[in-house]
């Protein structure tokens, strides 16, 4: 499934300075769809090149990071389960610093 | 439309609760309310107007000075000030005032942010250099005192900066992007430190008013979330140090009950402080009449010995000095860390001497970077 994968606000300094990434995530095996807590799994593990304590905490992500999908706080669509379909955007932001 | 509509038709179910007419695309943190990205950019405006408003921060004719980082809080701050200064007729003349550390590299991407707000706000910028304020850079500074030390200075120097600016200005007051997580925050560390004075003057919504530049913090009320919100859609603001424990466990707090940001302001606005304390008084330096509520440090024959605050021999000539003097006097003599000592009890105010004068040296505590002063 193709994405794109924001970071703002200082996260993409955690994956090379990268801000924009367009990305291709395949389902998990066994799985019909994708949910954004797949979609973290493999952010952790395929864009985040260091201190991923800054971007995630348990299996979420950090309190102080909104998340957008579709321009769309994911709290309204469910956090964690909020399924994705092809072409979504999905943006990170970082309040945890100076402003 | 490469399928954007479509998206965002089955991205959620709601509808706004405002306008009833648009998909929800936020959730107020403040009131749980699920709305559009319009009627949220007019709630957040109306809500700052309100706060503006209600609480009597300008009069029709002032100029205001608007401390502007580059960063999200101020560049948010800027663009509405100015929006509503035209919608509701304020009257006032607002300009944006940058503070130029000297640090090579720190501030050129902030500062490049600024200088876009001052072209597309159509507002005046003024950029005041620590050069042109103290004689030193902080590439200087740092070269003198070395790295461990200089979050004095930085605290100490930045505050004066924007008020000295305001000054050079001609300002009538000075606003700041401070929002209610960054108040929440204070209240909070205030209240750990036990520091009554500034838990009293931190949920202020305007600070300094028996002071040449008064300051306001029009976001007191507004969530940090919602300035992010708000900014989104041009998210290009430069990244700066990641804050402290208190602001996780504000974050985290924030996540299991959100009104706890307001909560913790409020409490700290409720709190009563015994008449019987006794608070630092406003008071003018005497060697470059800077006029501050902070302490003030007495100056015993060209020496620094005692935090201001109840200090007073009258047997001798005290004369009273702003922090920035006395940390400039130390540099300009070649005693860099004069009157810096980081202390673990704060209230305490110990002594040590430096070289083998008889100069004793006050210590005052040193915080990080200016983050709790207001
Ligand atoms: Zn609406
Ligand atoms: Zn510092
Ligand atoms: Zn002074």
């Amino acid at each position: 499934m193709r994405l794109t994968v924001e970071f703002g606000g200082g996260l993409e300094l955690l994956c090379q300075s990268i801000k924009i990434h367009h990305v291709d995530v395949n389902h998990k095996a066994g799985e019909e769809k994708l949910i954004m807590k797949d979609l973290l799994c493999w952010i952790r593990s395929n864009l985040i090149k260091e201190r991923p304590e800054m971007f995630m905490k348990g299996d979420t992500v950090r309190p102080g990071v909104l998340v957008l999908v579709n321009d769309t706080d994911w709290e309204l669509s469910g956090q964690l389960d909020t399924t994705l379909e092809e072409n979504d955007v999905v943006v990170f932001i970082s309040t945890l610093h100076g402003g | 439309m490469d399928g954007g509509e479509e998206r965002r038709k089955r991205a959620v179910g709601r509808l706004c609760s405002i306008c009833h007419e648009k998909k929800a695309a936020l959730k107020r943190p403040k009131t749980l309310d699920q709305i559009c990205r319009e009627c949220f950019y007019a709630v957040f405006e109306e809500e700052i107007h309100k706060v503006i408003v209600e609480n009597n921060l300008f009069k029709p004719g002032e100029r205001i000075a608007i401390g502007a980082s580059g960063g999200k809080d101020s560049t948010v701050l800027a663009y509405v000030l100015s929006k509503l200064n035209q919608e509701h007729n304020y009257g006032l003349d607002l300009f944006l005032l940058s503070v130029d550390e000297g640090i090579t590299g720190y501030r050129d991407d902030s500062l490049e942010t600024v200088k876009r707000n001052e072209i597309q706000y159509g507002l005046p910028l003024k950029i005041v250099s620590y050069k042109e304020l103290y004689g030193w850079t902080m590439d200087e500074i740092v070269k003198a005192i070395g790295l461990k030390n200089n979050c004095t200075f930085c605290g100490v120097f930045r505050r004066q900066a924007l008020d000295r600016g305001a000054a050079l200005l001609r300002t009538d007051k000075l606003v700041t992007g401070h929002n209610a997580d960054d108040i929440a925050e204070t209240v909070l560390l205030n209240i750990l430190r036990g520091d009554i004075a500034r838990l009293g003057r931190c949920t202020q919504i305007t600070t300094g008013e028996d002071g040449p530049i008064p300051r306001c913090k029009p976001f007191k009320y507004t969530y940090e979330k919602e300035i992010l919100d708000y900014f989104s859609t041009e998210c290009i603001y430069s990244p700066n140090a990641y804050r402290g424990f208190a602001r996780e466990f504000i974050k985290d707090l924030e996540q299991i009950r959100p009104r706890a940001i307001l909560d913790i302001i409020r409490s700290g606005e409720n709190f009563r402080i015994s008449s019987s304390t006794k608070m630092p008084e406003q008071g003018t330096c005497e060697r470059c009449g800077y006029i501050s509520s902070q302490k003030f440090l007495d100056v015993v024959n060209d020496k620094v010995v005692k935090v201001g605050k109840d200090f007073m021999n009258k047997s001798r000539a005290v004369i009273k000095w702003c922090k920035a003097c006395v940390l400039l006097d130390g540099l300009n003599r070649g005693l860099p860390k004069f009157g810096i000592r980081r202390t673990k009890d704060s209230q305490k105010v110990g002594e040590h001497r430096v070289s083998n004068s008889e100069t004793t040296v006050a210590n005052f505590e040193s915080k990080q970077c200016g983050n709790l002063d207001f």
